[in-house]
């Protein structure tokens, strides 16, 4: 695992009082990069690497002694999380990519090339209010285009949790980041060769959730949130959600069942009808190829009205970034569990991880419709108005998971309460899953 | 009884419990009162598709409505209460009075009138009986109101009155009432038939309210003696006969501190507070309501009615009890588990895990009963039933009810329906922690922490990078409770924590299940039920300890330290902004966006739960963005209306 902490102030912290740039640093709520070590890894287990490079800048006077720090630029080393193995770099391989996961902590400005460091990673985290991520800075965007905008709006947290989709998740400060950071470790495996971790669980594995029974409500145009169904299956209700912010129709995020971990992937009927987009495909797809590569089981729900239409999708061509996650499940080779929840209509419910696309259990609550589309849009399309019952009998026919059980494209009706129990069963038999596929340097997924 | 039963619902109540123990459910209309539980004609079709033979109307809704009794008469159709007659003539406030009079129940004393001169008010305060209360007739409520205990304070208040009602009001007729001081609210059961028997099945006590409105009963009373309940019990038989009542009803009086009773109402339905009736005499009223609308005689006799121990209900409703004693919380009910567990406990509710609690009806969850061989005993029960409650996604009056019932007047029986206002005139602030309670909380809130702490640590399987053993059995911790940091070290001692705190060492044992919503947690032997309603990785801990919840952030020391170099976050400017202080409907907004508007003035109105509250500015400025319109439906927190 490799962790990376831009901005790791070089100042030791028995320094702290005595150092200029360390008081300015205070001002502005950060921590010197000791300090944050001290408090990502367990205590006492930092091994650190390269103490004595220094820099060998000697334009501007650089090359004086007052300018010169031991220990200088970065702090690298080895320590452990909750007992378990993490390397702290600044920089990082793309050859580490998919051999284990890679996660960055924006904690300051980071600009220019620098930029792509935290990029090539699988996470990117900032703080909130002190770190910014741009390719060019608001001086030089001034210089070239005249425009006006400043740092937090070019490339503040808020900006790429929720409009450009470049990070993950935001923290309040460097001490609220580094102790999500810690937490969010826990949930992933040291590499590729390691399976998903499996904690010490309290939560029963067979625990019914009765509230399932009626959280999806009985007019089908009515939304219901998604996380109240994905909270309450997981243990203790704990859910890790990635990029909570960005792209919120569909929801993708961490979570354990019986104590093991699990990716679990969403639409949310409460934002858009959850229907997928090209920024809510992109989201998904990426989230389910870190899974794939790092031995996490993928647990999806599926509610899905359909692609959004309309030109702004079609231009931006929604066909190859829908066609990332369609790419993405198809690919997946770890156990895949699917609940369809209520609508999956179309191409979008094929996407969502269906049984065409290799799903090992595939699941229909009752109140589950697979169709082509909704009942309404069809009879429009079939009967041009014609028909006044058709609807009705189209209802009667498609809006009820039994076409398609008879089908086999759903393996079992299962009571909602029983989710859980289901999913962690099925994860015990999916356990020692193995599907290999035919050599290849790499796939071409359509980026 | 083998009654097959039809229960209707509104269409938001699809799947309430009522609905599913029913066998058959009907739907009466969209969620509005007015629209389904009151809409007759719905009803009514219902009645005869279903072709049922009797109803119940419960209580609230239509249980005491003449019309609707009448309608179900020319159907051919038993309303299972009492005849439309008794309905009416209690329903009217002078006419019950005339009848209560008449069937020789005491009413509040009083003369309105021209008084001549001081000692005529004299002689009618001496045949009123001191205290009595003194006022100009015209002048409205508590306007110009003196309490006179004696005949030299009746003469001084006759002077006041007499001078004010004719300076202010013109009108020299003054009102002399009994004053009631230190008001309670007990109320006397009755059962009746249509063959002319009655019975009265002891009181209850129903002082604790706020708003008018009930929050903890029991029966018996603590302040009746057994020849008061006798003859409040005969006064109630008395005007149950007098209006030929059968079925249940309840006869209120207001008693004063020298155990003087007046009557006050009768209410002819089943009352929300039965069950302490039915724990106490060990009938079931609803099944004996039935009994009666068919016909038949009473079983009982009324010296065969015993006080069987004690029986205490605490009404739990999805309200902030924070906030003028419950303002009302909407939302879905994400964990929810009664305490059944706990002995000698009753739970009346209509809701389950995942319900909604909506806007559109009384926002009561449950009411928790319990009883016991005395009144300690149900009162103790009562503290641990009211612990072992899990009610999630939703603010709860538990923390309210838990101060109630533990508070030393209330344990000694000293309670008027001003308690509340009385107790707490500042309003309700949550339970106060004593340094001893604050040092458990402390100490198990710790010792929670570490033992999450070392749960992580636990990883199951062999994986292929060995995992480094800690071998740590202490931790430096610092806790934030309210205003306070607490230093607090924390050392593992077998299966239980030594918790240093305030330079005090407390051994604290539990099982540490992290999972389950209720924890036992013993600290130096006393052994207590808390809720550990969430944390997260930055230390945010809330815990429901003694009914209420506090916010805690559990730290390691360092990171506590070094917490002082994070930037404090500007808080939110709230004298420009207007938010919802609870769900509700936008009744009128009375600014538009660049109005001008002055402190105070009103901004808007919001009615929840039958309640109109008034919304004004903080400060005087420019409306800069109205975010609502009448007739929307807004949530807790939801902006509202911003000022420039």
């Amino acid at each position: 695992m490799f962790l990376a902490l831009t901005l790791l102030l070089p100042i030791p912290v028995s320094n702290r009082k005595k150092n200029k740039r360390i008081l300015s640093e205070k001002s502005y709520g950060k921590l010197t990069a000791r300090e944050r070590i001290l408090l990502l890894l367990d205590p006492d287990s930092f091994d650190e690497y390269d103490m004595f490079v220094e820099h060998r800048c000697s334009d501007f006077g650089m090359d004086s002694n007052k300018n010169k720090y031991p220990g200088d630029s970065v702090v690298t080393g080895r320590g452990r999380i909750n007992g378990r193995l993490a390397y702290v770099f600044s920089q990082r391989n793309v050859l580490c990519s998919g051999v284990v996961p890679q996660i960055s902590l924006i904690m300051g400005p980071c600009a220019g090339g620098a930029v792509y460091s935290p990029a090539l990673t699988d996470f990117t985290f900032m703080v909130k209010d002190t770190s910014y991520l741009f390719i060019t800075g608001p001086d030089v965007v001034k210089s070239v285009t005249n425009e006006d905008v400043t740092q937090e709006q070019l490339g503040g947290a808020k900006t790429h949790t929720a409009v450009s989709g470049v990070a993950h998740r935001a923290f309040e400060n460097d001490i609220d980041a580094l102790l999500n950071l810690r937490e969010f470790f826990n949930y992933l495996p040291l590499s590729n060769r390691d399976p998903a971790p499996v904690c010490e669980c309290h939560d029963p594995s067979d625990r019914l959730v009765p509230e399932l029974d009626t959280v999806v409500p009985v007019e089908s145009t009515k939304a219901y949130d998604m996380l109240d169904i994905i909270h309450s299956i997981a243990d203790e209700r704990e859910f890790f959600e990635i990029m909570p912010s960005y792209a919120r129709n569909i929801v993708v995020g961490f979570a354990r069942m019986n104590g093991r971990t699990v990716g679990i992937v969403g639409n949310q009927p409460k934002v858009a009808s959850g229907c997928l987009d090209i920024n809510s495909s992109v989201k998904g797809a990426r989230f389910v190829r870190f899974c794939d590569a790092f031995n996490i089981p993928l647990i999806t729900f599926v509610d899905v009205p359909g692609f959004l239409p309309g030109t702004a999708q079609e231009y931006g061509g929604i066909i190859r970034h829908g066609a990332k996650l369609l790419f993405a499940f198809a690919e997946a080779t770890v156990p895949k569990i699917t609940i369809i929840t209520r609508k999956a209509y179309g191409g979008a419910y094929d996407v969502m991880s269906s049984k065409h696309l290799r799903g090992d259990a595939n699941y229909a609550w009752p109140t589950a419709e697979v169709a082509v589309m909704g009942a309404k849009g069809a009879v429009q399309i079939i009967f041009r108005g014609k028909e006044a019952n058709a609807e009705a009998e189209y209802v009667d026919k498609f809006a009820n998971p039994f076409p398609a059980a008879m089908r086999g494209f759903v393996d079992d009706i299962i009571q909602p309460s029983t989710t859980r129990m289901r999913i962690c069963h099925d994860l015990d038999v999916l356990a020692s899953k193995t599907q290999s596929s035919p050599w290849k340097k790499h796939a071409n997924i359509p980026l | 009884m083998g009654i097959k039963t039809v229960a209707i619902h509104s269409d938001v109540d699809a799947n309430a419990v009522h609905v599913k123990m029913a066998d058959e459910a009907v739907c009466v209309g969209p969620a509005p009162t007015g629209k389904s539980y009151l809409n007759m004609d719905a009803i009514m079709e219902v009645i005869k598709k279903t072709r049922a033979q009797a109803v119940h109307p419960g209580y609230g809704f239509l249980s005491e409505n003449k019309e609707f009794a009448r309608r179900l008469a020319s159907e051919g159709v038993t309303f299972i209460g009492p005849d439309t007659h008794a309905i009416q003539a209690m329903g009217d406030k002078i006419e019950s009075k005339l009848l209560a009079k008449n069937a020789k129940v005491n009413t509040i004393p009083g003369f309105d009138g021209v008084v001549k001169d001081a000692d005529e008010a004299v002689r009618i305060a001496r045949e009123i009986g001191y205290p009595v209360m003194i006022k100009a007739s015209a002048g409205g409520g508590g306007k110009g109101m003196r309490i006179a205990w004696d005949d030299e304070e009746t003469r001084e208040g006759f002077r006041f009155s007499s001078q004010e009602a004719a300076s202010s009001f013109g009108d020299d007729r003054l009102l002399i009432e009994k004053f009631i001081d230190n008001p309670r609210h007990i109320e006397i059961q009755v059962l009746a038939d249509k063959h002319g028997n009655a019975l009265w099945l002891n009181e209850r006590e129903c002082s604790i309210q706020r708003r008018n409105q009930k929050v903890v009963e029991e029966a018996p009373s603590t302040f009746l003696d057994p020849e008061t309940r006798r003859a409040m019990g005969e006064q109630a038989v008395a005007l149950a006969k007098a209006v030929k009542y059968s079925s249940a009803g309840t006869v209120e009086f207001l008693v004063d501190s020298s155990k003087n009773f007046y009557f006050l109402e009768m209410n002819t339905r089943l009352q929300v507070e039965h069950p302490v009736t039915e724990c106490i005499t060990g009938l079931d009223l609803v099944q004996e309501m039935i009994r009666v609308a068919k016909g038949y005689p009473l079983r009982h006799k009324q010296a065969d009615i015993p006080i069987n121990g004690w029986a205490v209900e605490c009404r739990v409703y999805a309200e902030d009890p924070y906030k003028s004693f419950g303002l009302p919380s909407i939302g879905k009910l994400s964990q929810y588990q009664e305490p059944l567990h706990v002995p000698s406990v009753r739970v009346d509710s209509g809701i389950q895990q995942g319900s909604d609690i909506s806007i559109y009806y009384d926002p009561m969850i449950s009411k928790l009963i319990t009883y016991g061989s005395n009144r300690a005993e149900a009162l103790k029960r009562m503290e641990e039933a009211l612990d072992n409650y899990v009610i999630r996604g939703v603010a709860h009056n538990i923390s309210l009810l838990r101060e109630v019932i533990v508070h030393p007047r209330f344990v000694q029986g000293d309670i008027s329906t001003k308690f509340l206002p009385e107790v707490y005139p500042d309003g309700f602030k949550g339970h106060k922690l004593t340094d001893l309670e604050r040092r458990e909380l402390l100490a198990t809130a710790a010792s929670l922490y570490v033992a999450e702490q070392l749960r992580s640590q636990r990883f199951l399987g062999t994986p292929r990078i060995p995992i480094a053993k800690s071998k740590r059995s202490s931790w430096e911790l610092s806790v934030r409770l309210g205003d306070g940091n607490y230093p607090i070290a924390v050392s593992k001692d077998g299966s239980s924590f030594s918790v240093e705190v305030d330079g005090m060492k407390l051994n604290v044992t539990s099982e540490w299940n992290l999972a389950s919503p209720l924890l036992s947690v013993t600290v130096d032997g006393t052994q207590r039920t808390i809720q550990r309603l969430s944390r997260n990785a930055s230390g945010d801990t809330r815990i429901q300890f003694l009914g209420t919840v506090y916010k805690l952030q559990i730290l390691t020391k360092v990171a506590a330290e070094l917490s002082k170099y994070m930037p404090e976050k500007a808080a939110e400017d709230t004298s420009s902004i207007l938010r919802s202080p609870m769900p509700g409907a936008v009744v009128a907004v009375s600014v538009k966006p660049g109005d001008t508007v002055s402190e105070g003035q009103e901004i808007c109105v919001i009615e929840a739960m039958k309640m109109q509250n008034s919304m004004i500015a903080a400060k005087t400025g420019k409306v800069k963005a109205v975010h609502c319109k009448a007739g929307d439906t807004v949530g807790e927190g939801d902006l509202l209306v911003e000022l420039e």
